[in-house]
């Protein structure tokens, strides 16, 4: 019979069911003459089934409450936030919502995209600002790289804002989904571990220039306007006392006089 | 919310695997639960795709960072005292065995092992899970099965088990 060289390696995929239908053959028809070869892949066939029969019944184990517990009630998580967030905007019936509107009522030319961007500037902000490890996708050392990079997928050239004469450096930014295509969410923290995030998308409306507005839900204060072509969000849970000369920075660098 | 029950379906398997990489169901239960705090927390970075290999990835990081953290299991000597079992306790001696045989083996080894062994997961995807490339898949595999045959067939005795009448 001959004795063809099959590599230890194919005897693995053999086993593990791995190989094509032709090598599986060709394996096969060797180990017929040689009954070392056989009894190694007899061996670690006898693993396998060890292995399934002696934890198959973590399979059909209940899940530990523990653990189903913290998969239903996820009140820590990302996106338990913005489910949250997102129903408050559904619903509209934040009262946060109600009082603010009666502070400053949006005036009436304002476009759905201009109503709605003070909910989503502040469902990023809840969304992201929690993350402790990955709070953003391109950190501050960065910011070159950063800016080309966001200024390429916005279609704009962007410019980081720098407030550091306000207590806060720049952590990073990241892409985002905006409601008509890609937006950027640049994110900023003090001293004492307060973020503050910029949000920035195209305003497909082209709604020209608007003044300040101001918007508060859910403990996140959210100050919007938009420039040109270009809508601009400043979240943070900060009052709007100390958001207001922050967002004024914000606003003033960007128009290139800050 | 369709990530918690696209997680959810996925439980019984990891947990499985949780519990043959750590020995026991305390530190398997850790385990799982410290990789669903990792999934919920990267859940908005996740791609649609192959959430099962996803999730067995973040297992692995946050085995890794457990093996760090705690005083590293040294497999009993043969001078370890034997743990009595009960007969009737048949299917329990026999995991036992299996769990002991498996702490033998070093983490490294014992992941591939489960992943290929029990998982049947491809050589590329568990490659892929673990960072390693294919060919240090193919070597541990080996390694792993070698030793668990050696250990099986009584030529490396670690396990002292004995039937208490």
């Amino acid at each position: 019979m001959s004795k063809e060289r099959i590599s230890k390696d194919q005897l693995h995929a053999y086993v593990d069911g791995q190989l094509s239908a032709a090598d599986s053959m060709r394996v096969a028809a060797h180990l017929v003459a040689d009954t070392d070869d056989q009894a190694t892949v007899d061996a670690w066939r006898g693993q396998k089934a060890l292995l399934h029969a002696a934890y198959a019944r973590q399979l059909d184990a209940p899940i530990p409450h523990a653990i189903a517990a913290r998969l239903k009630a996820q009140h820590h998580t990302p996106f338990r936030r913005a489910a949250i967030a997102a129903a408050w905007i559904a619903l509209g019936i934040g009262i946060g919502i109600i009082s603010d509107r009666q502070l400053a009522p949006p005036p009436s030319d304002t476009t759905l995209a201009l109503s709605s961007l003070p909910q989503r500037a502040a469902v990023a902000h809840a969304v992201f600002t929690p993350e402790v490890r990955h709070p953003v996708e391109v950190g501050a050392d960065q910011e070159a790289h950063l800016t080309a990079w966001l200024s390429k997928r916005l279609g704009h050239a962007l410019r980081v804002p720098q407030l550091a004469a306000e207590g806060f450096h720049l952590v990073g930014g990241r892409l985002i989904a905006a409601e008509n295509g890609p937006g950027a969410l640049l994110m900023y923290e003090d001293g004492g571990g307060r973020r503050l995030t910029l949000y920035v998308c195209a305003d497909k409306q082209d709604s020209g220039a608007t003044a300040f507005r101001f918007a508060h839900q859910d403990g996140v204060s959210t100050f919007y306007w938009i420039d040109g072509r270009q809508a601009y969000a400043l979240s943070g849970k900060l009052p709007r006392d100390a958001l207001l000369p922050i967002a004024s920075t914000v606003y003033r660098q960007l128009n290139g006089d800050g | 919310m369709p990530a918690e029950h696209a997680i959810l379906a996925e439980i019984p398997r990891l947990r499985r695997y949780a519990r043959a990489l750590t020995g026991n169901d305390t530190d398997a239960d850790d385990l799982l639960q410290d990789t669903l705090e990792r999934a919920l927390g990267k859940w908005l970075l996740w791609r649609p795709g192959n959430l099962r290999a996803w999730l067995l990835t973040m297992m692995h990081h946050v085995f890794l960072n457990q093996l760090r953290s705690r005083p590293a299991l040294v497999p009993l000597d043969d001078d370890a005292p034997a743990i009595p079992v009960r007969p009737q306790q048949q299917d329990e001696l026999e995991v036992r065995d299996l769990d002991r045989a498996l702490a033998c083996l070093l983490p490294d080894q014992r992941e591939v092992l489960l992943l290929v062994g029990l998982e049947e997961l491809s050589y590329a995807d568990t490659a892929r899970i673990l960072g390693i490339p294919q060919g240090t898949v193919m070597s541990r595999l080996s390694r792993a099965r070698e030793k668990l045959r050696a250990i099986l067939a009584g030529e490396d005795r670690p396990v002292h088990l004995k039937v208490v009448k």
